[in-house]
C-alpha cells in the first residue's frame, strides 16, 4: 500500500523533474561520456558496455565521484540519499592527510521512506547543509547526490545555491547518482564539478619567501588524479619542492578546498591516474590554457620521466638541467639499494590485473626490478593506455577484459604466474587458490610511488612470494593418501627442480 | 522499560548503521551455493561487498542487477529477470535471493511478480530457488533486513507439514536452530558443541559458520556459497523435535516456521552471560530429557569463577554501547550482570524489542550521538564496531570491537561471544582493557621528615600539602 502511495506521488515527483530537469538527462550524460582528449572517442563505439544483469562487477558513478574527492580533507561530504550509499563506504580509503580530518568524518541525510513519499528529502538535506556547517564551520560542504533524491526528482543545483546564500559557505552539488554508469563516469562527474564550481575562485597564495634556494625559479603546477594512497605521494613531493615545482593542488590527494580553487593559475598539469579525470586537465587547457601531460610516479623509469616532462612542459633550462642531475643521484641511490631485492625477485611472473593507468605504470616498475609481466588486465583501459602497454610488453601481449575470478585463476595457472597483483577485491579469491596476492588499489595499507615507493613495493612482494606460507597450505595432510591431483604433482616437480 | 528517544538531527554523522539489503545478503550467504542478488544499481552491490570482504576476509558471492538511467526510470522488470537467468545459468546454484534497494522500491518494482514471470518463462530453471524480498535502505537497518530475508526464505522453502507429510518429533535428535546476525561463525561453532552435548542434532538456519569460517578447500574457486544449510534440510525442518530461536528479532520467522510445521518454538534472547546461557541450558535438557553434561557444569563453574575475578574492574564500569537491536540487548544484560553501568546506549532503527531492554534511555542515532553521550556521562569504556574506533579514542576510552563490519582487527568474524566459556573470554576482554584505567592512582606523597636515602630526596621534589 504504502509503495502504490508513493508511487502516484513519484510520477507527480518524476513530472516535476522533468520539467526541472534536476536529474542528470541523457545528453548530459552523454556528454561526459564524450571526452575529447580520449581514444577511445576515435572507436566506433565509444564508452563501455552495459553492464549485465547478474554477471555484474564494479562501482557506480557515486562511487567514483566519492573517490575521486573524498580525499579533499577539510570539506564536509554529505551524501544525500538512503543509508546504503554512505552506510557502507565512509571511511574506507587509504588516502591520508597532512592535518585536516574532516573528510574522515562520514555524513549523510540517511534518507527515511517517510522522507521520500512526502518529498521532504531536499528539506532534510538544507537542514543537513546548515547542521554540517555549524558543527565543523569546513571552508565548503560538498553534496553526492544519489540515485533515489536523483529519482524522486530532488533538485540539489537549488538547494546548494539557497545554502551558499544563507551562510556563506560555498556549497557544491555534486550530481553522482549511482544509476548515471560506471565509476569512471563518476570520477568525471567530480572532475566536472570542480571545474564548474570550484577552480578559478581564488588566485594562489603569494610565494612565501626564502623558502626557494636563491636563484631558482619556481614554477606552479598541478597534480591531477593523485589520491595520496597511504601517503605515497609523500615520497615524490620533497623532489618536487627541490626543483622549484610548487604544487599547488593535487587533486585530491591531502588537498585542501583553498588549493582545488587555485587550480587555475598552474602553469602545467600532469595527469596523474589514467584518464579518469581527464576532463579536468582538458577543460583547464580550453579556459586557461594550461598545458597538460599525462605520467606516472610508479617504478624509476616513469618517475624519472614524469619529472622530466615538468621540465619539458615548463621549457626551463635551468630547471631542466636540476632535474636531471635529481634524477641522476635518486636513480644511483635507488638502484644500490635495490640490487639485493632484484636478485631475489628476478624473473618472478606477475600476473596484473588493475585498472587504467596502473596496468602500464606499474609493468615499467616491475620490468625495472627485472621481473616478468606474463598479462595485463585492460578493462578499464583506454586505448592510449592500451598502446603504451604494447609498446612496453610487445605487440602479442595478453591483454586480459574478463576480471572474473575464474579467469583470472585460469591465466595464473596457464601461465604460470608466481603472484597476482590486482585490488583488494581480488584479494580472497587469489588466497583461496593458494596464489601469491599484492594489493595494488586505493583501499592498499602500503606507498609504492616515487623511487622511496620502489623499495616498499619490493619489500612487499618479497614477502608474499617468498613466504614459507604457500608451502605449507598447498601440500596434503600427512595421513592423506598420496593420490595427487594434476595440479600437485606439477607443483612437487617445481619444487623438486 | 527504555525511553526512546527518536532522530532528531538532519544529517547523520559517522553512521551506525548499515542497510537492510547488507542484512539480506548475510542472511543469504548462510545458505548453501547460494548467491544474493541487490536489485539496484551495481554500487549497491559494489559498497555491500567491500563491507563483507573487509569483514570476513572471504570472497562474497553478491550480484546486482546493475540497474542504469534507463532502467531507472523506463522500468527494471527485464533486469530482474536477466539477472536471475545469467545467474541461474553460469552458477547452477541452489538458491538466489532477489533483495530490493531504496533506488527499486522508489521507482516501484514488484520483485515477487518478476520471479512469477520468471518461472513461467523459464522452466529449465525449476531446481533453482529464486526468493524475493522487499528490503529498501530507506528504512530498517542490517538486523531488519536479516530477519524479512529469513522469513521470506522460510515461507518459500520450508513446506507446510500438511502438504509434506512432516510431523514434528519424526527426527528424534534435530533441533531447528533460527539464529540472528549477531551470532559469528565462532559462536555457531560453539553452539553447536553445545547441543551435541545433549545428544541433539541442531540444524541452524542460516550457517554461516559453514560457509563463512574462513575454511581452505581443495575448490579454487566457487562462484556462489560453500557450505551453510542446505536446501534439503530445509524440507526437513518440520520433522524436528524443537525449535530454539536465539534473538528477539527473528520472532515473525519463528511465528512463520512454528505455523507452518507445527514444531514448538523456545525463545531465548541471546546467549550472553550466565543467566541467558542458564536458560539455554535449561532449555536443551528439556528438550532432549537429559542431565545436564558434567563438562557444562565445570564450565558454569569456570564462569562464576570469572565473574568474581572480574568484578573488580567491571562493578560500577561506566559503559557506552552503539550496536543493532538484538545485540545491544545482549551486552546490556552481560554488563549489568557484572553491576556495570551502560550510560549511553545508541542503536540504528527503532524495533519493539527496545522498549523492553532496561536502561533509562536509548537513542535512535549514530556514531556522533553515541560520542556525546558518552562524553556527557563520562563513558569508561565503548562497545562498537570497528567505526566506533576513533569514537572511543575520541573519548579517551579503550573500545571492545563487537558487531558489523570489524575491519580493522583479523578474526574477528571468529569470536565467540556466547555459552559459558565465550561469556568467560568476553568477560576477561573487558577486564583486561580497564585493567589499568579502572581504578585511578593516589598520588605519591613525600614527607619533609622522612629518612628516604639522600639521593632520592634529591631527585624527586618535596611534596607541598
Amino acid at each position: 500500500m504504502l509503495y502504490e502511495m508513493a508511487q502516484g506521488l513519484l510520477l507527480v515527483k518524476l513530472n516535476k523533474a522533468i520539467g526541472k530537469a534536476a536529474m542528470k538527462s541523457t545528453k548530459d550524460i552523454a556528454e561526459l561520456l564524450d571526452e575529447p582528449a580520449c581514444e577511445h572517442n576515435k572507436k566506433e563505439k565509444s564508452g563501455c558496455a552495459k553492464p549485465k544483469p547478474g554477471a555484474a562487477a564494479g562501482g557506480c558513478a557515486f562511487d567514483g565521484a566519492q573517490i575521486a574527492l573524498l580525499p579533499i580533507a577539510d570539506v564536509a561530504h554529505i551524501v544525500h540519499g538512503p543509508i546504503a550509499c554512505a552506510g557502507s563506504s565512509w571511511d574506507n580509503r587509504g588516502t591520508r592527510s597532512s592535518g585536516a580530518d574532516l573528510y574522515r568524518i562520514g555524513m549523510t541525510t540517511d534518507l527515511t521512506e517517510q522522507d521520500i513519499i512526502m518529498g521532504r528529502s531536499e528539506k532534510r538535506l538544507f537542514h543537513a547543509i546548515k547542521q554540517a556547517i555549524e558543527t565543523y564551520s569546513p571552508p565548503a560542504v560538498f553534496i553526492y547526490n544519489t540515485c533515489v533524491p536523483a529519482l524522486v526528482g530532488d533538485d540539489i543545483g537549488a538547494v546548494c545555491k539557497s545554502a551558499e546564500e544563507r551562510w556563506g559557505v560555498p556549497v557544491v552539488p555534486i550530481d553522482s547518482a549511482g544509476f548515471y554508469g560506471t565509476k569512471n563516469l563518476g570520477n568525471r562527474i567530480a572532475g566536472d564539478a570542480m571545474v564548474k564550481y570550484v577552480i578559478g575562485t581564488r588566485d594562489p597564495d603569494p610565494l612565501p619567501l626564502n623558502t626557494a634556494p636563491s636563484g631558482i625559479k619556481v614554477h606552479d603546477v598541478n597534480l591531477v588524479g593523485e589520491y595520496n594512497i597511504a601517503g605515497e605521494f609523500w615520497h615524490v613531493l620533497p623532489l618536487l619542492d627541490e626543483l622549484g615545482l610548487r604544487v599547488l593542488c593535487t587533486l585530491s590527494g591531502d588537498a585542501r578546498f583553498r588549493e582545488v580553487q587555485s587550480m587555475h593559475k598552474a602553469e602545467v598539469n600532469m595527469m596523474v591516474c589514467s584518464k579518469a579525470m581527464v576532463n579536468v586537465a582538458r577543460k583547464l587547457q580550453q579556459q586557461y590554457g594550461t598545458p597538460w601531460f599525462e605520467g606516472s610516479f610508479y617504478g624509476i623509469t616513469d618517475t624519472s620521466q614524469a619529472l622530466r616532462d615538468f621540465a619539458k612542459a615548463l621549457d626551463d633550462a635551468d630547471l631542466t638541467a636540476r632535474t636531471e642531475a635529481l634524477i641522476q643521484r635518486e636513480e644511483t641511490r635507488i638502484r644500490k639499494e635495490l640490487e639485493p631485492w632484484k636478485v631475489r625477485l628476478k624473473g618472478k611472473r606477475v600476473l596484473l590485473f588493475t585498472g587504467g593507468v596502473k596496468s602500464w605504470s606499474v609493468i615499467s616498475a616491475l620490468q625495472d626490478l627485472g621481473m616478468v609481466v606474463v598479462a595485463t588486465g585492460t578493462k578499464k583501459s583506454t586505448e592510449e593506455d592500451k598502446a603504451r602497454i604494447r609498446e612496453l610488453m610487445g605487440e602479442d601481449t595478453v591483454m586480459i577484459d574478463d576480471g572474473s575470478p575464474r579467469a583470472l585463476l585460469k591465466i595464473v595457472h596457464d601461465y604460470k604466474a608466481d603472484i597476482l597483483i590486482a585490488g583488494g577485491r581480488n584479494m580472497y579469491t587469489a588466497l583461496k587458490a593458494k596464489v601469491p596476492f599484492l594489493d595494488i588499489n586505493q583501499e592498499r595499507e602500503f606507498g609504492y610511488e616515487g623511487y622511496q615507493g620502489m623499495l616498499e613495493l619490493v619489500r612487499q612482494l618479497a614477502l608474499t612470494i617468498e613466504s614459507p606460507v604457500w608451502k605449507a597450505v598447498r601440500a596434503p595432510a600427512p595421513w592423506k593418501k598420496q593420490e595427487c591431483s594434476g595440479e600437485q604433482k606439477s607443483l612437487q616437480r617445481e619444487e623438486a627442480a | 522499560m527504555a525511553d526512546i528517544l527518536k532522530r532528531n538531527k538532519a544529517l547523520s554523522v559517522n553512521p551506525l548503521k548499515a542497510s537492510q539489503p547488507v542484512g539480506g545478503s548475510l542472511a543469504t550467504l548462510g545458505f548453501n551455493r547460494a548467491m544474493p542478488m541487490l536489485h539496484g544499481s551495481q554500487g549497491c552491490t559494489a559498497f555491500a561487498k567491500v563491507f563483507f570482504v573487509r569483514h570476513f576476509r572471504e570472497p562474497i558471492p553478491l550480484q546486482s542487477t546493475a540497474m542504469d538511467q534507463g532502467s531507472s526510470v523506463m522500468g527494471a522488470d527485464e533486469n530482474v529477470r536477466e539477472g536471475i537467468r545469467t545467474i541461474a545459468e553460469k552458477s547452477r546454484p541452489a538458491l538466489i535471493t532477489i533483495l530490493t534497494t531504496g533506488l527499486a522500491e522508489t521507482q516501484g518494482c514488484d520483485v515477487q511478480r518478476n520471479v512469477r514471470e520468471f518461472r513461467e518463462a523459464n522452466p529449465e530453471f525449476a531446481d533453482v530457488a529464486v526468493v524475493a524480498v522487499n528490503t529498501p535502505d530507506f528504512s530498517g537497518s542490517v538486523e531488519t533486513g536479516y530477519a524479512a530475508t529469513l522469513t521470506e526464505i522460510i515461507r518459500a522453502l520450508v513446506p507446510d507439514a500438511k502438504d509434506a507429510g512432516t510431523c514434528p518429533g519424526k527426527r528424534k535428535r534435530q533441533v531447528n536452530v533460527l539464529v540472528s546476525y549477531m551470532l559469528t561463525p565462532g559462536d555457531l561453532e560453539a553452539l553447536r558443541d553445545i547441543f551435541e552435548q545433549f545428544q541433539l542434532r541442531p540444524v541452524f538456519v542460516p550457517d554461516i559458520s559453514d560457509s563463512l569460517d574462513g575454511c581452505l578447500t581443495d575448490e579454487d574457486f566457487s562462484p556462489v556459497t560453500t557450505g551453510g544449510t542446505s536446501l534439503s534440510e530445509m524440507a526437513t525442518l518440520g520433522d524436528a523435535l524443537a525449535t530454539v530461536v536465539i534473538g528477539p528479532s527473528l520472532i515473525k520467522a519463528a511465528e512463520l516456521l512454528e505455523q507452518k510445521t507445527g514444531v514448538p518454538s523456545y525463545f531465548l534472547d541471546h546467549l550472553y552471560g550466565l543467566k541467558a546461557n542458564d536458560a539455554l541450558i535449561s532449555v536443551l535438557a528439556e528438550i532432549s530429557g537429559q542431565d545436564v553434561p558434567e563438562r557444562l557444569e565445570r564450565q558454569r563453574s569456570q564462569l562464576q569463577d570469572a565473574m568474581l575475578d572480574t568484578h573488580f574492574m567491571l562493578g560500577q564500569l561506566r559503559i557506552a554501547i552503539g550496536a543493532d537491536a538484538d545485540l545491544l540487548a545482549a551486552f546490556v544484560d552481560l554488563v549489568q550482570e557484572m553491576g556495570a553501568e551502560v550510560v549511553a546506549a545508541v542503536t540504528s532503527c527503532n524495533v519493539p524489542l527496545l522498549a523492553r531492554i532496561p536502561v533509562a534511555n536509548i537513542k535512535i542515532g549514530d556514531l556522533e550521538d553515541l560520542e556525546h553521550i558518552g562524553k556527557v556521562n563520562k563513558a569508561q569504556l565503548v562497545i562498537g564496531n570497528s567505526h566506533a574506533v576513533d569514537t572511543a579514542e575520541r573519548l579517551g576510552t579503550p573500545i571492545l570491537r563487537a558487531g558489523f563490519p570489524l575491519y580493522d582487527i583479523i578474526g574477528g568474524y571468529q569470536l565467540t561471544w556466547i555459552g559459558y566459556r565465550g561469556t568467560r573470554q568476553t568477560l576477561f576482554d573487558l577486564a583486561n582493557l580497564v585493567i589499568n584505567y579502572s581504578h585511578e592512582e593516589i598520588p605519591v606523597y613525600r614527607s619533609v621528615y622522612a629518612q628516604k636515602p639522600a639521593s632520592e630526596i634529591t631527585d624527586y621534589p618535596l611534596s607541598c600539602h
